[in-house]
């Protein structure tokens, strides 16, 4: 972490003033609880970059949603491979080695519309390379591909099957749909994976353990895993365990921090801070979110994984709203 | 009249529609009565007792200031009030309002007043003592004209209310004045503004380091009140803090760390508001070449030291306990960027005739009040420049 602090001090100027702004001087070693944070905000406001323009292969954007700023992530090609090498390797760990068939509850043309790609491109582009088969459960009105669906299950029915997507776009064109039509889909086999945040949910009063329940009753799936991560740090993501939390990856870690940004105790509710090794190509190695949640444990799980386990309780009160995935519905 | 299908959109919270436009005398003893009965029954109301603001809106409206008032408005010509007055009123800070009618009633007017649309319970409390009054058959004459109304922005409301006033008073930010300012009202018709202005603090270093402690506390905390009581949102809290004469950086010790404990002591800084401060400090960092220091006592406080004052000063700005400070030998140093933006210069240790020869001297074409460290949000009939109730009345000129 203090590399890439000196790393993003000598080659990004807005970072560099920012440092000697708060008299922090790179050169000499810290802790880790010592190293500043760029607040996340920042990254809509201005567009920060640790390499030349020309070394830029790929700018992320968070959601796009009308009249809001976004984010603007600018990967060159090292820190574009990493993520998706990091993304990869961490989600191996919860699914395996081995290439799953994969059904992505999303429409393929988020990948094809250059406007669209932003997070959600991302995260499907990046889990794809961990399956095989890779199926789009939804058209291009967001509306389920029954037939196309079934048609995967049943090609599929002896095997593990990858569930990938956004936690909104489940609920909302997946589940729902399900639920309306009382169709059952043979995914008893499956292993969800979904991400992108609970704001929308919770709106709707559905928590992870209704969701897991609904998914269930729908299509039988039994193992969904929840993880958290955002566009700034993209590929080194938290995921959740069989024990229902959130664990760092040896690429990542995460603070929790009090109102005067001083470090909580364990299980002291505080505003999260996340760290990131991959950031190389803009200074987002460590950031302050705009997210509340607490550290359960470190080492201790009872899922047996190392590392600092947490909750996330969502968004601080009145943050500037920031979505998570440009949710088609908004 | 409001369109019929609009009809529902509006709250009538105190009155009716059928509001009367009767002008009176501005401070015509009825009007200073009910404004003293206002006082005393919101000072004896368990409910109001909570809400610091509404009991210094009754503190204000107390018989010993509307007297005084009266004495100093001392106006030799007959004045009538120009008929019927329509507020609107800010958004952001929950009694303002009724300041805005209580200075429409004591210049003689009718008053429809658009209340903040988000619920502040000071606004249900005050209205609620209003009508209250109202059943009194002594207050019949200004139950008839008044009327409190609560909607969500919408101009076709807001033009109808507009049609028939004879004077409009509009508070809030630029965007919301140049929207208002495009809806038609009659060609005589009065307009006052208050937009988003400005204000900054003078501090004569030498005259902090003389205080002895308990003083050092008072002043500590009459510039908190002036500041982190409304979350440095009002616009005459100050941003910017002058520092003047000798031993500069003892002085700022002093004082900072009075008020660091006053804060620590008071303020409940949200986490939200926390992350704002970072965040803008972090601007501050990439925009400001001339940032000399940044120093915090906890997140509560934050200081940002500048070399030399930019042209756009007016648009720093910092909340919750965010501050600019910048030294200087003579106070007309800072001529250069004083614009019409700039409304209230808070003092300590200065003389006040020198701040105002600084003023008019050097003829700038803002800074409206000049007020003790301690009395920047005490708002009056005579705000922003203007005398308010001069404004909303007209003079019957007799030869």
């Amino acid at each position: 972490m203090s590399e890439l602090t000196q790393h993003h001090y000598s080659h990004c100027p807005q970072y560099s003033k920012i440092l000697d702004t708060l008299s922090f001087d790179p050169t000499i070693k810290h802790t880790l609880e010592d190293i500043p944070f760029i607040p996340v905000r920042l990254f809509k406001d201005y567009e920060l970059l640790s390499v030349e323009r020309s070394k830029i292969v790929k700018t992320m954007t968070s959601s796009g949603t009308t009249g809001q700023s976004v984010s603007k992530i600018f990967l060159d090609r090292l820190t574009a491979a990493n993520q998706t090498r990091v993304l990869t390797r961490i989600a191996s760990d919860f699914i395996g080695t081995k290439r799953l068939p994969m059904l992505i509850i999303d429409t393929s043309s988020v990948l094809r519309d250059r406007n669209l790609f932003s997070v959600r491109g991302a995260g499907i582009l990046g889990f794809s390379m961990t399956g095989h088969d890779v199926t789009y459960a939804l058209n291009e009105d967001m509306q389920l591909d029954f037939t196309e669906v079934e048609a995967f299950c049943n090609k599929h029915k002896d095997e593990n099957i990858l569930i990938f997507g956004f936690t909104f776009m489940i609920w909302e064109y997946f589940y729902k749909k399900l639920a309306k039509v009382g169709e059952q889909l043979a995914l008893g086999n499956g292993i969800l994976i979904h991400g992108g945040g609970w704001k929308k949910l919770n709106e709707q009063a559905v928590d992870n353990d209704t969701f897991k329940r609904m998914l269930n009753n729908v299509c039988g799936v039994k193992r969904v895993c929840n993880y958290y991560g955002m566009v700034e740090q993209t590929g080194s993501i938290f995921m959740e365990c069989e024990a229902g939390y959130l664990h760092c990856s040896i690429f990542s870690d995460i603070i929790m921090r009090r109102t005067d940004f001083s470090v909580c105790g364990m299980h002291e509710a505080g505003l999260v801070q996340l760290m990131s090794l991959l950031p190389l190509s803009y200074p987002g190695h460590s950031i302050l979110t705009e997210d509340a949640g607490e550290i359960v444990g470190e080492d201790d799980c009872s899922c047996g994984r190392l590392g600092k386990y947490f909750t996330i309780h969502g968004r601080i009160k009145n943050a500037e709203i920031r979505g998570c995935s440009d949710t088609y519905a908004s | 009249m409001i369109p019929m299908r609009l009809k529902d959109n509006v709250t009538y919270l105190v009155g009716d529609k059928t509001t009367l436009s009767k002008p009176l005398v501005p401070y015509e003893e009825s009007l200073c009565e009910f404004l003293y009965e206002l006082s005393s029954t919101l000072f004896a109301s368990k409910e109001a007792a909570a809400y610091p603001d509404i009991i210094a809106f009754a503190f204000w409206c107390r018989k010993a200031n509307i007297a005084k008032l009266k004495a100093d408005f001392g106006d030799r010509r007959t004045r009538l009030g120009l008929g019927l007055v329509f507020h609107i009123t800010p958004s952001n800070v929950p009694v303002n309002f009724a300041f805005s009618f209580a200075f429409g009633l004591l210049s003689g007017n009718a008053n429809i007043v658009r209340v903040p649309s988000k619920p502040f319970p000071q606004t249900d409390i005050i209205c609620d003592t209003i009508d209250r009054l109202f059943s009194y058959d002594r207050f019949s004459e200004i139950k008839a004209t008044t009327a409190f109304v609560r909607y969500e922005q919408n101009d076709e409301i807001t033009s109808s209310f507009c049609a028939n006033c004879n004077a409009r008073i509009i508070w809030g930010g630029d965007v919301t004045i140049r929207n208002v300012r495009n809806i038609p009202m009659p060609v005589r018709g009065v307009e006052i503004v208050f937009s988003d202005r400005y204000s900054f603090c003078v501090i004569d270093s030498p005259s902090v380091i003389k205080l002895d402690e308990t003083e050092l506390n008072t002043l500590a905390e009459r510039f908190y009140n002036d500041t982190y009581v409304m979350d440095q949102n009002a616009c005459s809290s100050p941003h910017l803090i002058v520092w003047q004469g000798e031993e500069k950086e003892l002085a700022k010790e002093r004082f900072w760390m009075a008020v660091s404990r006053a804060v620590t002591e008071k303020y409940q800084l949200e986490t939200l508001n926390a992350v704002d401060k970072y965040t803008l400090l972090c601007h501050n960092a990439i925009d400001i070449d001339d940032i000399t220091s940044f120093k915090e006592h906890g997140n509560h406080l934050y200081r940002i030291t500048i070399d030399s004052l930019p042209d756009n000063m007016d648009e720093l700005r910092g909340n919750c306990g965010y501050f600019y400070e910048y030294d200087t030998d003579v106070i007309s140093d800072i001529a250069h960027v004083i614009n019409t933006r700039y409304q209230t210069m808070t003092y300590f240790g200065v003389d006040k005739t020198y701040l105002l020869d600084f003023v008019v001297k050097n003829r700038l074409t803002g800074i409206d009040r000049i007020v003790p460290v301690g009395n920047a949000l005490d708002i009056n009939v005579i705000w922003d420049g203007y005398d308010i109730v001069k404004s909303l009345s007209r003079i019957i000129d007799v030869k």
